[in-house]
Order: C-alpha cells, then sequence, then structure tokens
C-alpha cells in the first residue's frame, strides 16, 4: 500500500479513482499524564506523554484508513491530509483521509 | 490571600527561569539538528524537477507538543489587555514547527531518502476549554518522502 500526500506520483499513471477513504481515532489520555502536563505546563518544555498520545492515535488513524482502502480495493492512497481537533478537553480527535487509487 | 500572592509570585518566578533554561536549550538543539540534517531538502512543492531519478515514496511525520510556562503566560494575558505581538507564543510556535520539521527529517532519513516533497504543517490547541485557552499547541509536520530505487546490478 502506497500512502503519498502527493496528487501525482512520477512515472506511475493512475488507473482508477476509488473515492475518498478516512480513518479517525479519538483518544484521551490517563490522569496520570495529564497530571504530568499540568506540571509541565508551568514550566514550559515539551509534553512527552501528550506527544506519544497524538502520535499512537495517528497510527491508529492511519491503519483504519489502510483497512478502509483495502476493502475497496485500492494499492494505492495518494493526497492523504491530516486534521485535529480537540473534543473534548484532553480527549483529541485524529482525521486521517485521502484518494484511494489503482496505481499501474 | 498573601499566601496566593505568594504562590503566584514563586510561580511566576519559577517559571521565568526554568522556562528559559528550557527553552534556550531547546534552541540549541535544534540548531545543532537542523545542522545536521541539511543535507536532506524539505520543499513544499509538489512537482519533481524533470530528469531525476526514479524513487519510491512513502509518508512521513513528525509530531511534538510543546507549551510556554507560566511567567510567559501571563505575559501573553498583558500583552492581550495592550495589543501587539505577542512574542511569548510566536517563539513557542516557532520551536514547535522546528521541532516537527526536524522529527520529520530525520524519519525520513531513516529510510534513506534524498527528498521531501509536498510538506504540510498542521497545528492544533491542546488544553482547549481548560481556563486561559492556548497554552499548548501540537504541530504535526508530514510530506512524502522520495526514496532513490536501488540501481540494479
Amino acid at each position: 500500500m502506497l500512502i503519498s500526500n502527493l496528487e501525482i506520483i512520477p512515472d506511475r499513471k493512475v488507473v482508477k479513482h476509488l473515492g475518498l477513504v478516512q480513518g479517525s481515532s479519538v483518544r484521551a489520555k490517563h490522569v496520570g499524564r495529564d497530571i504530568m502536563a499540568s506540571v509541565k505546563n508551568l514550566f514550559g518544555g515539551e509534553l512527552v506523554g501528550y506527544t506519544e498520545l497524538l502520535s499512537e492515535s495517528r497510527e491508529e488513524a492511519m491503519e483504519r484508513l489502510i483497512q478502509q482502502a483495502e476493502s475497496v480495493g485500492a494499492n494505492a492512497v495518494l493526497n492523504v491530509r491530516f486534521s485535529t481537533s480537540s473534543v473534548a478537553q484532553g480527549a483529541a480527535e485524529i482525521y486521517v483521509y485521502g484518494t484511494g487509487v489503482i496505481l499501474e | 490571600m498573601s499566601f496566593q500572592i505568594l504562590l503566584f509570585l514563586i510561580l511566576l518566578v519559577l517559571g521565568y527561569f526554568i522556562g528559559t533554561y528550557l527553552e534556550k536549550k531547546h534552541y540549541r538543539s535544534i540548531i545543532k539538528r537542523e545542522a545536521e540534517l541539511n543535507k536532506l531538502p524539505a520543499v513544499a512543492s509538489k512537482i519533481l524537477p524533470s530528469g531525476s531519478e526514479s524513487f519510491n515514496q512513502t509518508l512521513v511525520m513528525g509530531n511534538v507538543t510543546i507549551s510556554v510556562d507560566y511567567f510567559k503566560r501571563f505575559l501573553a494575558t498583558l500583552h492581550n489587555f495592550f495589543g501587539g505581538s505577542v512574542t511569548s507564543y510566536e517563539t513557542l510556535l516557532d520551536r514547535a514547527r522546528r521541532e516537527a520539521l526536524l522529527r520529520m527529517k530525520s524519519e525520513a532519513e531513516k529510510l534513506n531518502a534524498s527528498l521531501i516533497m509536498n510538506v504540510k504543517y498542521e497545528t492544533a490547541s491542546i488544553y482547549k476549554g481548560s481556563g486561559s485557552g492556548v497554552g499548548s499547541v501540537e504541530v504535526l509536520a508530514y510530506g512524502t518522502a522520495m526514496i532513490p530505487k536501488q540501481p540494479i546490478v
């Protein structure tokens, strides 16, 4: 499965467009991380817990995107974009979407 | 009441010293790694320069969540009152963007990429709804790593 945020892959032709494929994931962190984050919030610096949380969440959304792309029979997802929104305090939704295509 | 003022002052002073120290340390590390990864260009272009070799593509990304210290948040509140550019948040976002780009680059370097194309940034403010608002931001940088195909020997 080729995942790329380019619209045109050099040297390769799109045989068929299969429409939008997407994956999303909503995650909240546990209390321990939240307390650590509020301490860090006083002194500044990187909130490692959040960074990890969001990248795990992104991986999960990506897996779902790939699953969906496979189920429609795509062999590549092009023009992939990410979107993040915080749904509630301490929970974030990660959304990944792109165009499922068949490349020759 | 006097205890609250004392706590506020202590947090302000601690925030200022530790926050400034951490920020300087972070900037030093950013500048050092930027010099190391300079050989791997990240561009916003979508089109390859003509006549280049053939590549394999893959998506790479890097993310980071950074927060400002208590002192800077206090400064920002003052700025909000008087207007003008809020420098304390400018450095926060600058650090976050550069760090995210560096993480993306180092991921691409592990894959032996020679170029990253169509680089995009995505910024989200974490901690929405809890009091003062901004405080910490998450920045994601992503792009397509171009990995040169191994010549068939």
